[in-house]
């Protein structure tokens, strides 16, 4: 290699190549086939039904064991890591605390560009400044902010493109979701269900970022299921606020899935406002803890199911509407599989909604049947009492996993894990906390000395006596436990698994494992020394198959020794 | 390497670290080009007359004109009054990017001799048609959603840079070509030529936007060939806009201060 400078040469050259081209990279057409290309991570969730699986099969569990660093990043703010990275024709794209994204050779991990959003300075989010990740079409990419914008990025230099305002962040509205891209529109959700926002999905057009539809997930006077904010009872002695809905929560903060047959695109929907004194607020409160299923063009209801109606727990069901089509009693079903917050899961048919499985996956206790039509009959526990699962739920954010190739569905779990529920009055007031709640989480033994909060350092001192955490293979048409890979703490950890039947996850505990998908054995662990808040991925580069895992501030990216 | 300083660097870290504080205390260098004091006079009708007035003596007590500041030698000392105002006083702080304070204190140093009728003041509308037309700057530049990327994009530009680097970039560009934007033309083993733009380097991988404008990461050890040029791609347009038109297209420039 020399290193010399024949200017003039190379001036005649460049000035000859640099005619103005534009490679449009990302066509809705290979969004929409994003599983023909599985050397590219496209969408958030992997593809539109949202599976986590990957058709690579270069890495198996006969070689896992091979696994290797191949390169690491390391970002500057510290925090949960919660991103998922896009992977684009050997370039990374993922989004970094607190609104940065920075584009990566996906081969090295040397960076091409970094974005740095300038956030307003008064941004109030409930739980950290954090974002899940991006979504591509043509050559931008699109970003949600803490401060509830929706941002547009060119791909190649990393400039913005448009800005737009999605809500008042003042408000307590945020974006931490990764938008999803459907045809022309780049679809987000608002957070805040923590400051009595008023929730909602939007559409944006991907050139402009003009709004083209928006979906309130509480319903206003006149609309259906505004009917389910009940009127407080005329002799009512504790409080009760007779304009709920207003400031009735129902965010969405966790991207949603799209079925191009049925042209619906799916989101689930988190608590009601306040979080826990649900007395204030009489009715099921739609269309909080529930899955919508929304016209993909125009927004509108196609139908809804609601798990957890009038929720005095939190169950926010923010998790990734998973599609499959699987086989139900010997039908072909198109399905939506569902691990929820509140410790059940479900299937149900996503062309109409209807409700065919709902069986618990932890150990449940606010309610015990479920009618013929998926309603739960709850069985609130006495005062004092713990309530199973608890606050955090039996799982929560972080995305499952459904493989077509072993038809099981894999879950990360919470395990005998309880809260004593209060809720105490709260008047709503502009961007204040609005949770109404006096609980006491982690300690199911009544009378129990409190443990310390959710964020802990190296040392796990919950342990068995708060909760455990598990991978949950289960059935995907029944719910039925297949195997369990247990852990001593739990996991808030994502999870992927490869045709080659090869599942990746982390934990809490920092581990990243491999694990057999088929029997659930363990392959090859990496000890990366901070919890894993975030969902792997996989793709390939020059015919190598890599896999990422982000522990604390690292990004690490594994693939098999050369 | 050891830790411990070697007589050679330790004299050559004490110079540069002398140098920043010695050339603190230069008052104005003279250096000033006509773009950024003409930009500067614009900002000043904007910002500052309405205090100050027309000709820098409404204030009582001050007078711009002067060349003397009664809280400012240095130009250091002129931006950190301009941006941070006069506690107790009715200066306030003013929010300049770098290229209109560059301009302002351009400006303030040369309001006494600066003959406004001898700079024909460019206007930014012009400029922007000279931009995307007989300029022909989106074949390489981007401005926005608009342009090539093959060259730096320009969207911020103007509040990066002064009046007077804008101005010299057209009629001299290698003068101000930034390193990191240095073009560079790599062979690989192959024989397969890459040319384009650096966007990040390191001691064994280059990242650059080759001339097809797509992000290509490069293996040193890979390369045959990897050549840096030290003068810009961009031809100088001292010949082919007039100084009218440069004017102008210097306004757009400055007129582009990102999103």
């Amino acid at each position: 290699m020399t290193r010399r400078s024949t200017a003039a040469t190379v001036v005649i050259l460049l000035a000859a190549a640099m005619s103005y081209r534009v490679q449009a990279q990302i066509g809705y057409d290979r969004l929409l086939n994003a599983a023909r290309e599985p050397r590219n991570w496209l969408i958030y969730s992997g593809g539109y039904f949202s599976q986590r699986y990957s058709p690579l099969t270069q890495i198996t569990p006969a070689n896992a064991k091979n696994l290797e660093l191949k390169w690491m990043y390391q970002a500057a703010v510290a925090g949960g890591w919660q991103t998922t990275p896009l992977v684009v024709d050997g370039v990374m794209y993922l989004t970094q605390r607190p609104n940065d994204v920075v584009a990566l050779d996906a081969k090295t991990g040397r960076a091409f560009w970094v974005y740095r959003h300038q956030l307003d300075p008064t941004q109030i989010v409930c739980c950290g400044s954090n974002n899940r990740g991006l979504a591509i079409l043509g050559d931008t990419i699109y970003m949600g902010t803490l401060d509830a914008h929706l941002i547009a990025i060119d791909t190649k230099s990393g400039r913005p493109v448009w800005n737009t305002r999605v809500a008042d962040n003042k408000a307590g509205y945020s974006v931490t979701l990764a938008p999803l891209v459907v045809k022309d529109k780049a679809i987000v959700g608002v957070g805040g269900g923590e400051y009595g926002i008023r929730g909602f999905v939007a559409a944006y057009d991907a050139r402009t970022g003009s709004e083209v539809w928006r979906f309130y997930t509480i319903p206003g006077p006149g609309e259906a299921g505004f009917d389910s904010w009940k009127p407080c009872p005329p002799d009512v002695k504790a409080y009760c606020d007779s304009e709920a809905w207003k400031h009735g929560g129902g965010s969405v903060w966790v991207t949603g899935s799209y079925d191009a047959a049925l042209n619906q695109t799916y989101w689930g929907v988190g608590n009601a406002g306040p979080d826990w004194n649900a007395d204030q607020r009489p009715g099921d409160n739609l269309y909080t803890d529930s899955v919508v299923a929304l016209d993909a063009d125009t927004g509108r209801l196609k139908w809804h199911y609601q798990f957890t109606p009038h929720d005095r727990y939190d169950y926010d069901s923010v998790q990734v509407p998973v599609l499959a089509d699987i086989t139900w009693r010997g039908t072909p079903v198109k399905a939506m599989v569902w691990a929820n917050r509140n410790g059940n899961f479900y299937v149900l048919d996503r062309e109409t909604g209807r409700f065919l499985v709902g069986k618990p996956f932890v150990k449940v206790n606010w309610m015990d049947t479920f009618d013929e039509r998926g309603r739960p009959r709850q069985t609130v526990q006495p005062p004092g009492q713990p309530t199973w699962p608890g606050n955090q739920g039996g799982t929560n954010w972080y995305s499952p996993s459904y493989s077509p190739h072993t038809g099981l569905f894999y879950v990360s779990a919470w395990e005998n894990y309880a809260t004593i529920f209060g809720g105490t009055p709260v008047e709503y007031q502009e961007g204040r906390n609005f949770g109404g709640g006096q609980n006491r989480p982690l300690v199911p033994v009544p009378g129990a000395p409190s443990i310390p909060g959710l964020r802990r350092g190296p040392i796990n001192n919950w342990t068995e006596a708060a909760a455990t955490g598990a991978v949950l293979a289960l059935d995907a048409s029944s719910g039925e436990l297949k195997w369990r890979y247990p852990m001593t703490d739990v996991t808030d950890s994502g999870i992927l698994t490869t045709a080659s039947d090869v599942l990746f996850t982390g934990g809490r505990e920092g581990y990243f494992h491999a694990i057999d998908a088929r029997s659930g054995s363990l392959l090859w662990k990496a000890s990366l020394g901070a919890q894993i808040v975030s969902g792997p991925i996989t793709y390939e580069v020059d015919g190598r198959q890599y896999v990422t895992a982000i522990s604390g501030l690292s990004l690490c990216v594994f693939g098999l020794r050369e | 390497m050891t830790k411990t300083m070697s007589p050679m660097s330790a004299v050559l870290g004490l110079m540069l670290a002398s140098a920043p504080s010695v050339a603190a205390q230069n008052p104005a260098t003279g250096d000033y080009t006509t773009a950024d004091i003409a930009y500067g006079g614009r900002l000043y009708d904007a910002q500052c007359a309405t205090c100050h007035g027309a000709n820098g003596d409404a204030v009582g007590g001050v007078n711009l004109r002067s060349g003397t500041f009664r809280h400012a030698i240095t130009d250091q000392d002129l931006a950190r009054v301009v941006t941070n105002g006069i506690q107790g006083t009715a200066m306030q702080a003013f929010k300049f990017d770098a290229a209109e304070l560059a301009g302002v204190i351009a400006y303030l140093r040369n309001m006494n001799s600066f003959d406004r009728g001898s700079v024909r003041l460019g206007d930014a509308d012009r400029g922007r048609t000279l931009f995307d037309g007989k300029g022909g700057c989106t074949r390489c530049h981007r401005v926005g959603a608009q342009g090539s990327r093959v060259a730096p994009d320009l969207s911020d530009v103007g509040a990066a840079r002064s009046a007077g680097s804008l101005l010299r970039s057209l009629t001299d560009p290698t003068s101000q070509m930034m390193p990191i934007n240095r073009p560079v033309r790599a062979v690989r083993r192959d024989g397969t030529v890459v040319n384009g733009r650096r966007l990040n380097e390191d001691t064994y991988t280059v990242q650059l936007i080759d001339d097809q404008e797509k992000l290509v990461s490069l293996t040193k050890s890979d390369l045959r060939e990897y050549t840096i040029l030290t003068v810009s791609p961009m031809p100088s347009f001292k010949d082919k806009l007039d100084p009218g038109e440069l004017a102008d297209v210097v306004a757009y420039l400055l007129s582009l201060k990102g999103r």
